[in-house]
């Protein structure tokens, strides 16, 4: 049994404690925005927070989240207010396909926590997440929207 | 003539034979009938393109397939603008092949590759709008009891202008739903168009953003267990055995069976248990014929087959032999380009439920058809057993134009009946078993007279053809034409841009073991670097300007002419660029769009390449959403200049070396140049493609701006074998 609280909630999920964190929280949590791309932290489409840190799920053992503060992008929004973030998303129309923006987006939410106001320079250095979409030009320009608002 | 491949043969049959015959792609219009249509939740169809509901919801059918390209959002655009309909009520469904074939493929084609998703649909669709306004507005005129005539209709309200009286959509749709559709309709004139053409915002955005959006990786089912495969490493082995003994007892084991002659799954309760077993597996392969095949190996037959005698003559015009043997000066180069894989973001993967009476797919796949005619011959049961539910695709680029996933999905399903199934591919399995960017070489050789006027071209590709991997049926005795995209002859959509005296382009092929498939672009990426670089070349050896030189070959390519020029103004070509900063330029027809690029660069240490701005001009004839079109344009320049710079499949004994993005690179944002798009439609009668045109200038306007930068011409790729980078 593993304890993890996930967007504020409890679970006691059953599983080997190896498994990858991303796993758990696809399959045994049941959420699936948090996206597999690659298994071994290349690609940051798995990116959660753990304790507020941008995390890439998918190379994390379960056991080593347990007892923190997991927040999926489905924990983002609170009562259904979209973060600064993610309306900046929507407002420079940010993604192609998607599949890598949740974890997009939890890694430049986790930057402006850290740096509100962000320069060129730190995003190229804190978001290193693939976009085969080639979304980047975009991404750049909502985050400093983001950061802005 | 049309290059665009067509369905592949198994589907077409499959498809004809579940339609009564009655196969007829776009000669049935796909209107409605007398008899009310209802979807899933009662609302009216008033034809298959468009449902309203009684709220005034409009739901538009789309057929092709989204996956990332925004063309969900354009063909909706097209059909709402014929409609007149409020835009803001807009909402889209996939229809089913399965319900499509039972219809007579009403929606026609749902083939989603070679940039045609809008191109091949722009008329259909748009009228399928405006049939679906005219019985709107017949449906209140009979209520109100006037002539249609004197009835007009904007954002979804009808007013008889005569007397004020006015209604909506959704009050007349279950009236409209029972008229005959008019004939024929007349389309608007572009001139009047106010949704198409305008920069709206994808329709699908939200859900991208909060973690809703349902990609086939995301299905979930109930009782539903997950797969993980492997598929023989080296092409064209099989399984000689495996020891299932040894993982069956492995927590969440539920199955571990054999596929195919070259592929073993296990099948647990979730996916991570089902990979950890199969990673455990046992496995002995029969590593087939293709064991000692290599890269090495397999460049060394390429390189004989560009001096061979025999070659399918791809364009030609006059004597370029002899023009050559009798030029004042010769230039010859020779190129290589590698394997290169898709990556999509979103691993290959189908959920599949099979009980001996139905067969269920839940999958992203460009090819809706094709998967529905996999699934059919996967599973056994005829065409009303079977369905498809295509989910929004999480990357394609070519790739989830091959339905192989869904084959797996459905074989694996069937060994396990009532059991709902998600089959998943790991990266590692999706690296290794792609349907590779194929392998091609070229030699170049041109000619000059006394004059430094360019008298004769030859252009030798040396390499694999994906039709006859793919479409067999659709090679032209023998010839690949789609190996000559950007090259062929004048009147194709994949025109040569340059008027040469003296022109052969020909194609000796030579077909590895390793299966090629259509990526992004696919042949104009390698063709636009060996064409524009070695235009380049030409230029410099005649020490002339390059884009002059181009000129004076392109005064009977207008269009090439005008997205050129309109580059070349904008970078500032022939004005002095700022310090260190160095341009390059290219420009190609693919797809029925012309497209030029100038990239502007710096150096440092001779192989760190900083691309700080690249302009780039689109000409696709029609602009439905411009918006969309510069994301496209960027992004394909991401997809490109990654596979420029880092991305090659390489071969060794037999398979794919690369098993992930460690060795197999992907450009990140602090690599992005500042992309500047030049939109410029120019009307016509031929739409032009989006989705791939523009990826094949990035490559070569960099390289020649590296070029400018260091005097040295990198002729083979990706630029990290020659320690080559992106700053």
């Amino acid at each position: 049994m593993v304890a993890l609280t996930i967007n504020g909630k409890s679970h006691n999920i059953d599983v080997d404690p190896s498994t990858p964190l991303l796993w758990v929280i696809r399959e045994q949590a049941g959420l699936t925005g948090t996206k597999y791309g690659c298994g071994i932290a290349q690609c940051g489409a798995c990116t959660v927070h753990i304790d507020g840190v941008a995390t890439r799920s998918c190379s994390l053992p379960v056991s080593d989240a347990a007892g923190k503060k997991i927040t999926t992008i489905e924990g983002l929004a609170q009562d259904g207010k979209l973060t600064k973030v993610q309306q900046a998303w929507i407002e420079h129309d940010v993604p192609q396909c998607g599949y890598c923006q949740c974890g997009m987006v939890m890694a430049v939410s986790a930057l402006l926590a850290e740096k509100p106001k962000p320069t060129d320079k730190d995003i190229d250095e804190a978001v290193t997440n693939i976009c085969r979409c080639g979304t980047f030009q975009q991404v750049r320009a909502a985050i400093h929207a983001a950061a802005n608002a | 003539m049309n290059f665009v491949p067509k369905m592949n043969r198994r589907s077409f049959v499959v498809s004809s034979a579940a339609a009564g015959g009655g196969l007829a792609l776009g000669l049935n219009l796909p209107f409605g009938g007398p008899d009310v249509v209802r979807a899933a939740d009662g609302s009216p169809e008033i034809n298959a393109w468009v449902v309203i509901r009684p709220d005034d919801t409009v739901v538009i059918r789309i057929a092709r397939t989204e996956m990332g390209q925004g063309s969900l959002t354009g063909l909706a655009q097209m059909v709402a603008e014929e409609l007149q309909c409020d835009w803001n009520k807009v909402t889209t469904e996939y229809p089913t092949p399965g319900q499509s074939v039972a219809r007579k493929r009403v929606w026609g084609d749902f083939g989603t590759g070679g940039s045609r998703g809008i191109r091949m649909s722009h008329e259909y669709v748009r009228k399928g709008g405006a049939s679906a306004r005219e019985m709107l507005i017949q449906a209140a005129a009979n209520e109100w009891k006037v002539p249609a005539s004197e009835c007009g209709a904007a954002n979804s309200v009808i007013t008889h202008k005569a007397s004020g009286r006015t209604t909506t959509y959704g009050k007349v749709a279950e009236a409209a739903a029972k008229l005959e559709p008019p004939k024929d309709v007349a389309l608007k004139d572009p001139k009047d168009w106010t949704i198409i053409g305008k920069p709206l915002k994808r329709l699908d955005t939200a859900d991208k953003v909060t973690g809703t959006m349902k990609y086939g990786m995301d299905v979930q089912l109930p009782g539903m267990l997950c797969a993980a495969v492997k598929d023989c490493p080296v092409f064209g082995g099989k399984v000689k055995s495996f020891d299932a003994a040894k993982v069956a007892s492995m927590k969440g084991v539920k199955k571990v069976l054999q596929v195919n002659d070259s592929t073993v799954a296990v099948v647990a309760d979730t996916w991570w248990q089902a990979k950890s077993a199969l990673d455990a597996l046992p496995i002995v392969w029969d590593n087939g014929p293709n064991e000692k095949v290599s890269s090495a190996s397999i460049a060394e037959i390429l390189k004989a087959g560009l001096d061979a005698n025999d070659a399918f003559v791809g364009n030609a015009n006059g004597d370029a032999k002899a023009a050559i043997g009798s030029g004042a000066k010769k230039v010859e180069a020779v190129y290589s380009y590698p394997y290169q894989n898709h990556a999509c973001m979103e691993p290959m993967n189908a959920t599949v439920l099979y009980t001996a009476d139905k067969c269920e797919v839940w999958t992203g796949t460009q090819n809706g058809e094709g998967a529905f005619a996999a699934t059919l011959e996967a599973s056994g049961l005829p065409a009303n057993k079977c369905d498809v539910y295509k989910m929004i695709c999480g990357g394609g680029f070519g790739r989830r134009g091959r339905n192989d996933y869904v084959t797996q999905a459905v074989l694996i399903a069937k060994q396990m009946p009532g059991t709902p199934i998600k089959t998943i591919w790991s990266r590692e399995e999706d690296m290794l078993h792609g349907s590779y960017h194929p392998v091609m070489q070229a030699k170049l050789t041109g000619a000059f007279d006394k004059d430094n006027n360019l008298t004769g071209l030859h252009v030798r590709l040396s390499g694999q053809s994906i039709l006859a991997y793919v479409f067999p049926q659709n090679l032209d005795k023998g010839k690949d034409p789609l190996t000559f995209q950007g090259l062929m002859p004048q009147g194709t959509e994949h025109a040569f841009g340059y008027s040469v005296p003296n022109l052969m382009i020909d194609h000796a092929m030579h077909n590895p073991h390793v299966p090629p498939g259509f990526w992004r672009g696919v042949n104009i990426n390698q063709n636009a670097i060996f064409l524009e670089c070695f235009m380049d070349e030409l230029a410099q050896a005649a020490g002339q300007d390059e884009l002059e030189f181009r000129r004076k070959l392109m005064a009977k390519h207008p269009r090439n002419l005008a997205v050129l020029n309109a580059v070349a103004e904008k970078i500032g070509w022939g004005k002095p660029a700022p310090n260190g900063v160095f341009r390059g330029l290219a420009h190609m027809m693919a797809f029925n769009s012309f497209v030029a690029a100038a990239a502007e660069v710096s150096v440092t240490n001779g192989n760190k390449i900083k691309v700080h701005r690249i302009v780039a001009a689109t000409d696709p004839g029609y602009a439905v959403n411009p918006a969309q079109i510069e994301r496209q344009v960027a992004g394909s320049f991401v997809y490109g200049l990654s596979g420029l710079f880092y991305q090659e499949i390489t071969i060794k004994d037999g398979r794919v070396e690369q098993e992930n993005f460690d060795t197999y690179n992907s450009m990140r944002i602090a690599e992005m140049p500042k992309v500047e798009s030049i939109i410029m439609p120019a009307g016509g009668n031929i739409w032009g493609g989006v989705g791939e045109p523009t990826i094949c200038v990035a490559a070569p306007a960099v390289l020649n701006a590296f070029f400018k930068a260091t005097g040295k011409r990198i002729r083979s790729f990706p630029l990290k074998n020659h320690d080559i980078f992106m700053a």
